[in-house]
């Protein structure tokens, strides 16, 4: 199972371009999209791939709009292992969302011709949670940009936003958050306070027997992190991870020349609790990565739409 | 760690230039964080060997057209929501990536790391003298707390007089909706 891990991570994109009957016509994958036209490929995707993808339920944001999950799957009489991804925690993270849809297309327009993908897709399932912030994403479509959080009111609707990669319950509210309303990494009136937090958490607890690896995508900085934010005191796979890692970083390389930099986000970023990556390692899922695409800074999270196909067929 | 000082940093970089990513220089750097008083911006000596590229065609000709415009220069969102900048704003972006260099370096301290997110709004101010000068608010990135802090700079720049910061102010984040 290792080494299929490490090749999920691994992966470049395959040159050739086979048709695209399979995928949206015209959905443009080169353009930040707004949350309409993203459940309406999440719709058309299904649609269009039904022998494969489902559209999955998994629950309600704060403003109540419904959070959808895609399951990539090929039918078989053996319970697969299963990767789940999930994009655009961060609301003004949009190469994240950019990416979980990229992602989607490469899987299904090349699963029949690419060995690497098919041999994949005959050991696991991949569960692709698109934009799980999907008020916060909205919110930085149409008011403030570079809007970080989720939009749940406090303070008789005089302050707003939880940090979602602050509400799990992983060492919540021990370091590197804030217990006030108005900044940006306030982590909530308690552990998974938050109905998109919840949403994640119950799906994943119920199904973690079965989950190899936890990728949740964000950006911006390129670097692979692994666990813990809260403490850094290593995991107990610790060398495994990096290993993977390491690995992942290369092959990124390999590809435009990108750097990535890779260990424990306590290590080499900043300590955090309360994280999704944390959270997912302590309940053992054994896989358990942030990836911060690009850039370094030079454009930070406003990443020119023509820097979304480099990055995600590195990313790949 | 120097005592009663405060900590020093020795760097090697390699400086890269922007519009051409295969120029590079080599640089040495002494960067010092006092003690105590955050208030002031850390000291720094830096070594650069060898050359900077020269930029006076590119910065006369935008020189000139900014002098020759009628009505002073407006705009907001730079880059736009998407990332784009037009052709006629990347000089006014670089030049205020430059001027929020300085600002990020008088407000640094080990526990920060700065970064311009967008230009909010920039307003030319007609001079009579041979200056340009450049009302801007910016937004900065701070990594560690993740906060977006609204910044004004009066930002001053001539072809051959370099820029300068005349004037700087962190601004309230506005009201949050």
């Amino acid at each position: 199972l290792i080494p299929d891990v490490q090749e999920l991570v691994d992966q470049s994109m395959p040159r050739e371009r086979s048709t695209h009957r399979q995928v949206p016509e015209g959905y443009v994958y080169t353009q930040y999209h707004p949350m309409e036209e993203i459940y309406q490929w999440m719709t058309q995707i299904q649609k269009s791939n039904s022998e494969l993808v489902t559209q999955h339920y998994l629950g309600k944001t704060i403003e109540n709009r419904t959070m959808y999950y895609l399951q990539i799957s090929q039918p078989s009489d053996k319970t697969k292992k299963i990767i789940w991804m999930d994009c655009g925690i961060h609301a003004r993270e949009w190469i994240s969302p950019a990416f979980c849809q990229w992602f989607v297309k490469e899987i299904l327009q090349n699963y029949k011709s690419d060995p690497k993908i098919s041999r994949f897709l005959q050991n696991l399932d991949l569960y692709v949670l698109p934009v799980l912030n999907i008020d916060g994403y909205i919110y930085s479509w149409e008011k403030d940009r570079l809007w970080r959080k989720n939009r749940s009111p406090h303070m008789n609707g005089t302050c707003y936003g939880t940090d979602l990669n602050r509400n799990f319950n992983s060492s919540w509210g021990s370091i590197g958050v804030s217990y006030n309303c108005s900044s940006e990494i306030f982590c909530g009136s308690g552990p998974e306070s938050e109905p998109e937090t919840r949403a994640v958490a119950e799906f994943i607890k119920r199904k973690k027997s079965d989950i190899l690896c936890y990728l949740t995508i964000h950006s911006y900085g390129q670097y692979i992190l692994t666990p813990y934010g809260s403490t850094t005191k290593p995991p107990s796979n610790s060398e495994e991870l990096m290993h993977v890692a390491e690995k992942a970083a290369a092959a990124l390389m390999g590809k435009y020349g990108t750097s990535y930099e890779v260990g424990s986000t306590s290590l080499i970023l900043y300590s955090n609790s309360g994280s999704s990556r944390d959270w997912a390692h302590m309940i053992g899922i054994p896989f358990s990565y942030t990836f911060e695409l690009r850039d370094n800074g030079t454009h930070g999270f406003v990443l020119p739409s023509d820097q979304i196909q480099p990055t995600c067929e590195e990313t790949m | 760690d120097i005592d009663d000082v405060g900590h020093k940093y020795y760097l090697e970089l390699v400086l890269e230039d922007v519009l051409d990513k295969d120029s590079t220089v080599n640089c040495t750097a002494e960067v010092l964080y006092h003690l105590g008083n955050k208030n002031i911006a850390p000291d720094v000596q830096f070594t650069i060997e060898g050359e900077l590229k020269n930029a006076d065609e590119a910065d006369n000709i935008f020189y000139n057209r900014i002098k020759s415009l009628e009505k002073e220069l407006v705009a907001e969102n730079i880059p736009d929501s998407h990332g784009n900048v037009s052709p006629e704003m990347e000089p006014i972006r670089l030049l205020a990536w430059v001027a929020s260099g300085y600002v990020i370096w008088q407000n640094s301290t080990e526990n920060t790391k700065f970064q311009l997110a967008q230009i909010k709004h920039v307003k030319q101010v007609k001079r009579i003298d041979e200056y340009l000068e450049f009302d801007y608010v910016i937004l900065l990135h701070e990594m560690v707390s993740q906060e977006i802090i609204p910044w004004q700079m009066t930002v001053l720049w001539h072809p051959q007089h370099g820029v300068q910061v005349t004037r700087d102010s962190r601004q309230p984040k506005h009201a949050s909706e």
